[in-house]
């Protein structure tokens, strides 16, 4: 706009205006096109992709035959009313979620806390504590699928030294998603752990020690001063926590392929199953458009939440 | 609430035997953090552990230390599938991604953080509607349109859609964020000696933002390397695998995992990326924070 105000005071000056306007016109088009890969990369393999979803989601589509029919909302109908795995998948993926996000955030902040100022090994903790982070999901479920075995498995013999006979993990239902979250947690809490250690750092050492001065105790002093300040990134982890959490596929694949029983199909493992094990392809796409909308409802969330936070 | 806050505190409330008392404190702190280390480190020695035993022998007592090491384990990942054409394609895919996303971000991010133009605006809203939407959602039309562009079975798509989607629209807003910080002086400075726009980008923006492109360059690298949902979308032929389907792969004829063969090929994954990890580990451990700050 301002630059718009310039042109127009300098339009009697006909020969430097021209001259302006053609450098404005070229940094314009050498701008657009260093923006034109990602976006037109972003169009064809994300956006493009985005609106054809929708339009599968209300097809009727045989694979082997190539033959589609549209019918309207009949796949969302089939998922909301009519098929009970639907239900059973979306409560799955919420007591997943309810699993992982307290755990994963509760055991990231208390490392944090324990580690975000230099003593001597922290370092070597910190390390530790990050590693299954660069460890590839595939390898780390693999593992765990292997220390969770019913007989044999490394955790069941170290219990049974014990005296404690350990069930078999990833073949009963509740056990099972409790495993799954449970390593899951061990797998990323150290990304939130770096996340809070930094938010830790940018907080004035000075605060604290004011408090201190004061007398108050240390859980005074993270309740009414450091919680406080950590708000906005808590907010932030936990939003990308939860759309994180809908995200899970690797493990379920690796671990429990959705069992035993269902009792770990989740949203992003049944859509995979649906489309490309069992070539229910509009079915699957609607699935698909039910998870889009929850991920954008919980972003928007995080949206209004910053802006109601700066205000 | 840690050892040197402790040791803050003593330092205000100097009593007789704080010395003692800081000692303890660090001494439970230390033995707690180790305890829930466990968990963490154990997954990874076992791993190593198994690999290096007999078929038996995993299923045997439990023990550490193997009672026979048997090397000839990690020979036999490498006939029973093509693992070592396997472990390129991962490194090459990679590397591709890491390379494309660089300069595709790094070009994107300095037009929207230095130059004007009509549709900026509109261009970065339209971008960042992409972050937060997983894969899952996207993947039944890409199957499609890659089968519609005969990429079926190529590692084109595991190179493209790790680029163009979500993960390349975060680097190029990382990548943003940089050179908005970055002080403009020695770019104007590289106008006036007649540098054009690329040039100015090549020669002076790129040099002085090298660790967002180092933190860029880590967390590619790493996302391509792990991905897994892509490649088993759209690959069938064995040679063509990546190292995260050929993990999952080690199966006999009735899909029941080979543990001692599964847990060798593992290891070869795990450990060189471990390795790295520990020597750069200040680097790689930051990189991750930028791209999380960015929330």
């Amino acid at each position: 706009m301002a630059s718009a105000m310039t042109d127009l005071s300098t339009v009697n000056n006909g020969k430097g205006r021209m001259l302006r306007l053609s450098l404005r016109r070229r940094e314009a088009l050498t701008a657009l096109l260093f923006v034109s890969p990602i976006t037109i990369g972003f169009l064809v393999f994300f956006f493009g992709p985005l609106i054809a979803v929708i339009g599968y989601s209300m097809l009727q589509w045989n694979l082997l035959t190539g033959e589609a029919t549209f019918v309207g909302y009949a796949n969302y109908a089939d998922a909301l009313r009519h098929n009970p795995d639907f239900w059973r998948v979306l409560r799955n993926s919420l007591v997943f979620a309810a699993g992982l996000v307290p755990l994963n955030m509760g055991l990231a902040l208390l490392l944090a806390l324990a580690l975000h100022r230099p003593f001597r090994g922290v370092v070597f903790f910190r390390v530790i504590f990050f590693a299954p982070v660069v460890t590839s999901a595939v390898a780390w479920a693999i593992v765990w699928k292997f220390l969770l075995q019913g007989e044999a498995g490394a955790l069941n013999e170290m219990l049974a030294l014990m005296g404690i006979d350990g069930p078999n993990w990833l073949r009963e239902p509740n056990w099972a998603m409790a495993a799954v979250i449970v390593t899951r947690v061990i797998k990323m809490v150290g990304l939130n752990m770096i996340l809070y250690i930094a938010a830790l750092q940018s907080i004035p050492r000075d605060y604290d020690s004011a408090a201190r001065l004061e007398g108050a105790s240390g859980w005074q002093i993270f309740r009414m001063i450091t919680w406080p300040l950590l708000a906005p990134a808590t907010l932030i982890i936990s939003i990308v926590t939860v759309v994180g959490s809908l995200k899970v596929f690797d493990h379920i694949y690796l671990m429990t392929e959705g069992g035993p029983e269902n009792g770990t199909l989740v949203l992003a493992f049944y859509i995979y199953q649906q489309a490309f094990e069992f070539f229910a392809i509009g079915y699957a796409s609607a699935l698909a458009v039910i998870m889009f909308v929850i991920a954008m409802a919980l972003t928007l969330l995080q949206v209004y939440f910053r802006r109601k936070d700066r205000a | 609430m840690n050892p040197t806050e402790t040791a803050a505190a003593q330092m205000v409330h100097k009593g007789p035997s704080h010395k003692r008392i800081r000692l303890i404190t660090r001494v439970c702190w230390t033995s707690a953090l180790l305890v829930v280390a466990v968990p963490f480190v154990f997954p990874f020695l076992w791993m190593v552990s198994s690999s290096l035993k007999s078929a038996a022998e995993i299923f045997g007592a439990p023990s550490l230390i193997p009672d026979r090491f048997l090397w000839s384990n990690f020979v036999e990942v490498f006939n029973y599938q093509p693992f070592a054409r396997h472990y390129f394609n991962s490194i090459y895919i990679s590397l591709s991604v890491t390379g494309l996303t660089l300069i595709i971000a790094s070009l994107a991010g300095y037009a929207l953080a230095r130059m004007r133009f009509a549709g900026a605006g509109l261009i970065m809203l339209f971008l960042v509607s992409g972050l937060m939407v997983p894969e899952e959602v996207t993947i039944i039309p890409n199957f499609f349109l890659v089968r519609w562009l005969g990429l079926m079975d190529t590692h084109a798509p595991l190179i493209l859609l790790p680029t163009f989607g979500s993960h390349g629209v975060m680097a190029t807003f990382l990548m943003r964020q940089y050179f908005v910080a970055l002080p403009k002086e020695l770019e104007e400075a590289g106008t006036m000696d007649g540098l054009s726009r690329l040039g100015v980008w090549w020669k002076i923006a790129l040099p002085m933002s090298r660790p967002a492109l180092g933190a860029v360059a880590i967390i590619t690298f790493l996302f391509s390397w792990n991905l897994f949902l892509e490649p088993l979308v759209f690959l069938s032929s064995l040679e063509k695998f990546t190292l995260p389907l050929s993990l999952a792969n080690f199966t006999d004829a009735y899909g029941m995992p080979l543990w001692h063969l599964q847990l060798a090929a593992t290891t070869l994954a795990v450990v060189p990326v471990l390795t790295i990890y520990v020597l750069a580990q200040r680097q790689i451990i930051e990189s991750f924070a930028l791209s999380g700050v960015k929330g």
